[in-house]
């Protein structure tokens, strides 16, 4: 029997922030669903590395700067219809709130919040997005989980939760649906950054969650294979949390 | 740069610890004050007042005030 209403086979999905991390693990897992996948992202010799990471044919690269409308415009003009889109990109940083600068707040808010909500837009007004799609933010635990340092970080992914449930509203009658992930600490070098930073290896940290570690890229992205399946069509307006169990902590 | 100055720039990070306890030779890891938010305010100071991007590890190994100023002006 083949029977599998997991499968991504058929469907178009645009990953962002697909040249490293949770993107490029949600990039090649889609493939190896059957999807074709759209990979975006900054670093065009990194997302090549992921295109070449990718199973099967029909796949598309396009590297651009999601930061800059202008790049956004030309990135959507070259796109075909999409089935499902995996807002990815985001950076960090670690700050406490006496020490924040305005720079540090347009750093984290142009690719974690500015950058999806334009992307979406004109994926919208240029008629990218099919009925019945899927749409996926890569959100976070950090708004509902306070860890010292990271209030920039957490109110950008405080945001983009809230544009996420209003943007699954607008588009319910189409039947696209719109929901957001959480995870807890997940192993990126996003996180190997971090822990340079703070001077921790967060082996301590990482011991402290129920299940004994931080996610890999590959848990979340079985998470955002199921999004984008038709397997949670009746799914619209949620944050999944995603956290080994460590509900209350981050680090 | 200047290592009075940066004592002070040093000091200016706690709240509770008198300013008079900080010297060039002030064991910053064992005062009752530190934390890891200091630690992130002192990296977030050397960044702004020295354009230095300290690492949590330049903290760790540093004993005093002094071989951490020592290290940021390796850094400059």
């Amino acid at each position: 029997m083949n029977y599998n209403p997991f499968s991504l086979s058929g469907k178009t999905i645009l990953v962002t922030g697909a040249s490293s991390g949770i993107g490029r693990s949600i990039a090649v897992e889609c493939s190896k669903m059957g999807a074709h996948v759209v990979i975006t992202g900054r670093n065009e010799e990194r997302l090549a590395e992921t295109q070449s990471m990718l199973f099967g044919d029909g796949h598309i690269s396009i590297s651009a700067d999601i930061a800059e409308e202008q790049q956004v415009e030309s990135l959507v003009e070259q796109l075909p219809v999409l089935d499902g889109v995996v807002h990815c990109a985001g950076v960090g940083v670690r700050k406490p709130a006496q020490a924040i600068k305005k720079s540090d707040i347009d750093f984290v808010f142009a690719p974690n919040v500015i950058a999806p909500i334009l992307l979406q837009k004109h994926l919208l007004k240029k008629k990218r997005i099919a009925k019945s799609a899927s749409i996926v933010f890569i959100a976070s635990r950090a708004p509902f989980a306070p860890a010292v340092g990271n209030a920039v970080y957490s109110a950008s992914k405080g945001a983009i939760i809230g544009y996420a449930k209003t943007l699954g509203l607008e588009l319910a009658p189409k039947q696209i649906r719109v929901n957001c992930i959480c995870p807890a600490m997940v192993w990126t070098d996003l996180i190997r950054r971090d822990a340079e930073t703070i001077g921790e290896s967060f082996a301590e940290a990482e011991a402290r969650y129920p299940l004994k570690r931080f996610g890999q890229p590959e848990d979340v992205a079985y998470l955002s294979i199921y999004l984008l399946s038709d397997a949670s069509q009746w799914m619209t307006g949620s944050c999944i949390d995603i956290t080994g169990g460590g509900e209350l902590t981050l680090v | 740069m200047e290592l009075n100055q940066f004592v002070e720039n040093f000091a200016a990070q706690f709240d509770d610890t008198d300013a008079s306890v900080f010297t060039p030779e002030t064991k910053f890891r064992e005062l009752d004050e530190w934390s890891s938010l200091i630690a992130l305010s002192i990296i977030a100071m050397v960044d702004e007042e020295y354009d230095v991007v300290l690492k949590g590890d330049d903290i760790r190994s540093a004993v005093t005030i002094q071989e951490l100023f020592e290290r940021v002006v390796a850094l400059k």
